[in-house]
């Protein structure tokens, strides 16, 4: 009986195969897509701040406002795009987004600086985008406060705070990000690939046939499932290889981890994927009930927005996701050369959902059938 | 050329479809609901309850009032006191612990003596972002903390503060930044991907040949398969804007007219460009793929929605130039946000009423009503 089953699902594969390649075209996009895609997105996907445009007003124009305003060129974190003596220009580049940052020393700020006074500089940001004017904020004081000590020629202070930054010493936000980046193409491709996988055929009319055929329900999900985990390991393949060889994220852990993790993470994205295309009527249904699911779960994956700031119900919530796991994992193996023991409740968590979600779509299949 | 009453039957006939179809139907009136929310309550840049454990080798009061200044400001989470310095490895390495602060045995000595004491902070870097926040927090911290040791109390003013504003969104809110990008996003994707389907469908299940055979001109075609999405599409964005503005306090402080002509161009050139993937693609999986690749990725990630272009590479910043969203980003965040109008935004008004004729253009010129 276990022979005969095998060659069933074998057959079935061969079928699944067959229609995937018919269209030559859909090669280059299983295979070639996810790698532009991590490449063009791998650069896209960066929170560093630096180059701000910045526009400045110098009513001093002395030589400390120029020194003050070369530390903050000379930081890299900003750079002048425009000087004026007029506010209302400075308004005009930041209504009009010319400008990100702006800048307005006042007519007395030499004199103050030097009397005892106190000098203050206007630093006004734009914060439409509120990530960037965060970060820049704490940029822009600290240039300030360091110009300020210099001036002073005090001593050190009386705490010096030393930094170090583990795992990413420049803290280079591509790093962290690439890798999750190659998390979420896997899981796209994934989920788009099988969502309408089981609805065409709904559509076009053949699952009747496949009904009639002795296929049981789970050798059909298997026939459904193992093509598609093939091509989604292909693809953890390529987009790795790319992330280590064309960005040069390092890779501190075991690839084999890796490859494990994949599985199980490939096999959570094909249950629901699959448990999409049970339950739609039409592939435009699955293809709208995909984004549905993808777009939560990137967002809530950890990959843009950390898990930690969430709300305690949303980190709750996050537990189901399989992308939240994995990237915990790949981002683990990548810069910290994690293995198992740091690991283990995550591949805990993609076995069990990879369990229940592929048996929760075999059972609903069984339904549908009958 | 074009017969109002051919192309309210062709519009009439996409309405019904779309409407036996109630789940799309659903889904298209939900997807920006549930986006919403997530991006209101659930997720945002915003750094707070870091998780920290603290190495205390000095064990006086002023290291004790130092972790209490960290500890007063609200951003960290004490969660753990170490005993060695062995322990801060293991801790790093997992996901409990983002920042280690490590007060060595001299520290209080050295204040007393009017020598630089000195605090460690290690940081979890592999998220950079994160990091580098919380490091501008302790520094922050450190700083205040120590002006109070040196001066004692004493008011002095330093000789040059900066007095930091922000604009537009005064508080650094960040649903205020995603909110109006949310906008754009929901028209891309509603209107891209809900009509890659259109044109496929009709091939795939062979209604194309009874099409065919009825009079309507491709204009017709094209025009009456858009119009019900177009009210789809507008419907999203006034009830994303609505419920931003009034759910999340979303400022909006420009034009709502403008914006409403705006979005109407855009929607067009994206509906027309999803139509265009539709013909091309003639099977609906290889279609919504390529219009997911091609329009939606690019939305998010290119488009300035969340991440900055200014600190892309030059070639990639020269391909977002090719974003149609990256322009009506422009438009949302400015007409919300900055409240500016026609002054301000007449270029990026321009390129969409230039995107919505190319969409059209496109869509009519590729569609063949003839079976091949």
């Amino acid at each position: 009986m276990w022979a005969a089953s095998r060659e069933r699902v074998r057959e079935m594969v061969r079928k699944e195969y067959l229609q995937l390649f018919r269209d030559p075209r859909l090669w280059r996009i299983m295979f070639i897509a996810p790698l532009i895609q991590l490449i063009v997105f791998g650069y896209a996907v960066s929170t560093d701040v630096h180059d701000t445009a910045t526009f400045v007003i110098d009513h001093s124009n002395s030589r400390a406002s120029r020194e003050l305003v070369d530390g903050f060129t000379a930081s890299g974190y900003f750079r002048v795009v425009g000087t004026s003596q007029r506010p209302a220009d400075l308004v005009r580049a930041l209504d009009k987004g010319d400008a990100r940052v702006g800048i307005e020393i006042p007519v007395d700020f030499s004199a103050r600086l030097h009397d005892g006074s106190g000098a203050v500089v206007q630093v006004v940001f734009d914060g439409t985008d509120s990530n960037t004017a965060t970060v820049a904020q704490g940029y822009a004081e600290r240039i300030v406060q360091n110009y300020a000590q210099r001036v002073s020629g005090d001593a050190r202070p009386a705490i010096e705070l030393r930094e170090r930054a583990w795992f990413n010493p420049n803290l280079v936000s591509r790093d962290y990000n690439v890798p999750a980046v190659a998390g979420a193409i896997v899981f796209l491709m994934c989920l788009l690939l099988t969502a309408l996988a089981v609805v065409r055929e709904r559509e076009i009319g053949t699952l009747e046939q496949l009904m009639v055929s002795p296929l049981a329900a789970y050798e059909l999900i298997a026939g459904k499932t193992i093509p598609f985990a093939l091509i989604g390991l292909a693809d953890v393949f390529l987009v790795t290889a790319a992330a280590v060889l064309w960005f040069e994220v390092p890779f501190m852990g075991s690839f084999s981890l890796l490859l494990l993790a994949s599985l199980l993470y490939i096999l959570s994205s094909l249950g629901i994927g699959l448990l999409i295309s049970i339950t739609s009527k039409t592939q435009q249904d699955a293809f709208l009930t995909t984004f549905l699911i993808f777009m939560p779960a990137i967002l809530l994956s950890g990959f843009m927005f950390p898990v930690s700031s969430m709300p305690e119900l949303f980190q709750w919530l996050t537990l189901v996701n399989p992308m939240r796991h994995y990237l915990e994992i790949v981002r683990g193996i990548f810069l910290k050369g994690a293995g198992i023991p740091a690991l283990w409740h995550q591949f805990l968590a993609l076995l069990a959902l990879g369990v229940v979600m592929l048996g929760i779509a075999a059972s609903r299949f069984r339904k549908t059938v009958a | 050329m074009i017969n109002p009453g051919r192309l309210m039957a062709m519009a009439r006939k996409e309405a019904i479809q779309l409407r036996r179809d109630t789940r799309s139907l659903i889904l298209a009136f939900l997807l920006p609901v549930i986006l919403l929310i997530i991006f209101g309550y659930a997720i945002s840049w915003d750094v707070r309850n870091i998780k920290t454990a603290v190495l205390d080798q000095d064990q006086s009061a002023q290291s004790r009032e130092l972790l209490e200044a960290f500890r007063s400001s609200g951003y960290f989470t004490f969660q753990r006191q170490l005993r060695s310095a062995s322990e801060i490895a293991p801790l790093l390495d997992g996901v409990s612990v983002q920042l280690v602060l490590v007060i060595p045995p001299d520290f209080s000595s050295h204040l007393n003596a009017g020598q630089p004491a000195e605090l460690q902070a290690i940081v979890d870097g592999s998220d950079a972002n994160t990091a580098t926040i919380i490091l501008n927090y302790a520094r922050a911290i450190v700083q205040t903390y120590s002006l109070k040791v040196q001066f004692q109390g004493r008011q002095v003013t330093p000789p040059l503060r900066a007095e930091t504003r922000v604009w537009f969104n005064e508080e650094l809110v960040s649903r205020n930044m995603i909110v109006p990008g949310l906008v754009a996003m929901i028209m891309m994707i509603v209107s891209s991907m809900l009509t890659a389907t259109t044109i496929a469908r009709e091939w795939e299940r062979g209604t194309m040949e009874q099409l065919a055979a009825t009079p309507v001109s491709r204009v017709e075609v094209i025009l009456g398969k858009m119009l019900p999405y177009v009210a789809i599409g507008l419907i999203d964005m006034v009830v994303i804007s609505l419920l931003g503005m009034f759910l999340f306090d979303v400022p909006f402080r420009g034009n709502p007219l403008l914006f409403m002509v705006l979005s109407f161009f855009f929607l067009i050139g994206a509906l027309g460009l999803g139509i265009v993937f539709s013909v091309l693609g003639r099977s609906q999986l290889l279609a919504t793929q390529v219009a997911m690749l091609a329009t939606f990725l690019p939305a998010v990630l290119l488009s300035g929605f969340m991440y900055a272009i200014t600190v892309m590479p030059k070639a990639l910043q020269l391909i977002t130039y090719l974003v149609p969203a990256r322009y009506f980003l422009v438009v949302t965040r400015g007409i919300f946000l900055k409240g500016v109008g026609v002054e301000v935004l007449y270029v990026q008004g321009l390129l969409m009423i230039l995107f919505a004729a190319i969409g059209l253009f496109l869509a009519v010129r590729v569609f063949k009503k003839e079976l091949v």
